[in-house]
């Protein structure tokens, strides 16, 4: 399991090729890269993400072994970014590698939604007229319930 | 015991951390104390159903205890991904 907290960019393409290779022989890896996303105006400047130093890499962390107790996995890798970022650029990624696919898949979808309402995380929208601060989604927390 | 403020939340009281001596029992009497203070801490504070709060970097709930806590957080629902 590896988690990694940093304000850095990263290369997803190289990422995932690690991965594949540190996992050799596993049989599946899924793997999911969150992007920035412009506003429908086209009009986005900056993401600012914001983040508990401390709390994040804990709830990460806990995130993570969770998904190892539900499925048979024999890897996980979560890179999540903080600091100024552009429409485009990678927020974030999940790695997951198990025996069959299923337990990948699955397992990438929970640590999906685990991490977008339980990572203290915070997202800021900054366009030329000012900035907003991103509002968390009832369905996000609707999400939890399923697993 | 270290306060913490991240987000709006931060933005609104004016600083991202300070030290608070209090005898709160609860995070919700931490809460009404630092209301009571100031203006920006109320207006903060002002529907707990928009904020989380994190003792010791575990979330929590507002009428948890505060006994043996050395670090509180406030902030909004989370929006990592």
């Amino acid at each position: 399991m590896r988690i990694v907290v940093q304000d850095a960019p990263f290369d997803p393409g190289a990422e995932l090729n690690g991965f594949t290779v540190s996992t050799q022989g596993t049989g599946a890896v899924v793997t999911f890269t969150g992007v920035v996303r412009d506003l429908a105006t086209g009009d986005l400047d900056v993401m600012e993400i914001e983040h508990y130093p401390g709390m994040t890499e804990s709830a990460l962390n806990s995130i993570a072994t969770e998904a190892q107790k539900r499925w048979s996995l024999v890897d996980v890798l979560v890179i999540h970014r903080y600091g100024r970022l552009r429409p485009g650029d990678q927020i974030m990624m999940v790695a997951t590698a198990s025996r069959h696919r299923k337990d990948a898949f699955e397992a990438a979808e929970f640590l999906m939604d685990y991490l977008k309402s339980r990572a203290p995380f915070w997202k800021k929208e900054i366009t030329r007229d000012g900035s907003d601060w991103v509002a968390s989604k009832e369905e996000d927390e609707a999400a939890l319930n399923r697993w | 015991m270290n306060v913490l403020y991240f987000a709006w939340v931060r933005e609104r009281i004016g600083l991202p951390k300070e030290r608070i001596d209090t005898d709160a029992e609860t995070v919700a009497d931490l809460v009404h104390e630092l209301s009571a203070r100031e203006e920006r801490y109320a207006a903060a504070f002002a529907d707990l159903t928009a904020l989380r709060v994190a003792l010791d970097q575990e979330l929590s709930s507002f009428d948890a205890p505060l006994a043996g806590v050395r670090e509180v957080a406030f902030f909004p629902p989370m929006t990592g991904g």
